[in-house]
């Protein structure tokens, strides 16, 4: 890496990392994480670039410094289905089904219909209580409960990262992570180029 | 250069494969691959030596290196 100097997006990993942390004591941070959905989908849709993936995103840089520098990775091959296009959209697919579901549980709560669940939800399965990073909110409970959703998808998928990393490259998230496929898509699609 | 034995190498990407995230770019010592519109990456025969740091980073694996013919 010899003419590859560092610039200051190469720290990113550092937001990423304590965007993390900061959701086990106050839940309402995990708000922040909205960043990490419409910066790229901004880039992809203005400019046609993925420069979010191929520069700002410190959760990739998270995994390549964890799974490479400290080597925590096989880095082995990912198996041909996981880089499929239909593994690849059809997790997108399913990420986005789920994600709904979040938004209309917190639709629930803001409608009065549903109380607060003070819950981080792992791998759409696995209820976490979490009690502990919640100290009210001066909102409405809807507010917390979006938090508490977002944080369990950005979880979700640190945990899914991590485990891929361990098993393949360490940066095998990347493979089917669902902005990493969304933002390629419009890519293709803004350049009218169908491959 | 003295076609025959001494073939040149060069990272050759397969781009239907390719998830553009740019993993490659970051290691070329030579900045010869960069991403295309964000859809795959693209090498730049001149400048690739064909080292491999791109296909050993890849996460995807679509990176080959392979002996280019002629030049
Ligand atoms: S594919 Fe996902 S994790 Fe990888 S760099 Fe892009 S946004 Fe980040
Ligand atoms: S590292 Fe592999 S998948 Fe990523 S942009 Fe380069 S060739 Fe494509
Ligand atoms: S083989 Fe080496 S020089 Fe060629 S694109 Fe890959 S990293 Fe760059």
């Amino acid at each position: 890496m010899k003419n590859q100097k560092k610039h200051w997006y190469d720290f990113l990993w550092i937001a990423s990392l304590t965007y993390l942390i900061l959701g086990f004591f106050n839940i309402l941070f995990a708000w922040l994480g909205l960043l990490c959905f419409f910066i790229p989908l901004l880039i992809s849709f203005g400019k046609g670039t993925k420069s979010y993936c191929n520069r700002y995103c410190g959760r990739g840089q998270l995994f390549g410094l964890i799974g490479g520098r400290f080597g925590l990775s096989r880095k082995k091959d990912v198996p041909r289905w996981m880089k499929s296009k239909g593994f690849r959209y059809g997790f997108l697919v399913f990420f986005f089904l789920m994600f709904f579901v979040m938004l209309w549980n917190t639709y629930l709560v803001f409608s009065g219909a549903q109380d607060l669940k003070q819950v981080v939800t792992l791998l759409w399965t696995f209820k976490l209580p979490w009690q502990w990073a919640y100290h009210g909110t001066l909102f409405h409970d809807g507010v917390a409960q979006f938090a508490f959703g977002f944080y369990s998808v950005m979880l979700t998928s640190t945990v899914l990262g991590l485990v891929t990393m361990v098993l393949f490259k360490p940066r095998s998230w990347c493979v089917y992570c669902p902005m990493g496929t969304m933002t390629q898509l419009i890519c293709r699609v803004k350049s009218g180029k169908d491959r | 250069m003295p076609d025959g034995k001494r073939k040149r190498k060069k990272a050759k990407v397969d781009v239907s494969l390719c998830v553009a995230c740019g993993c490659c770019v970051k290691v070329c010592p030579l900045s010869a691959i960069q991403i295309y519109k964000g859809i795959y990456a693209l090498v730049d025969p001149k400048t690739c030596v064909g080292c491999g740091k791109c296909a050993a980073e890849c996460p995807a694996s679509v990176i080959e290196i392979k002996e280019e013919p002629n030049t």
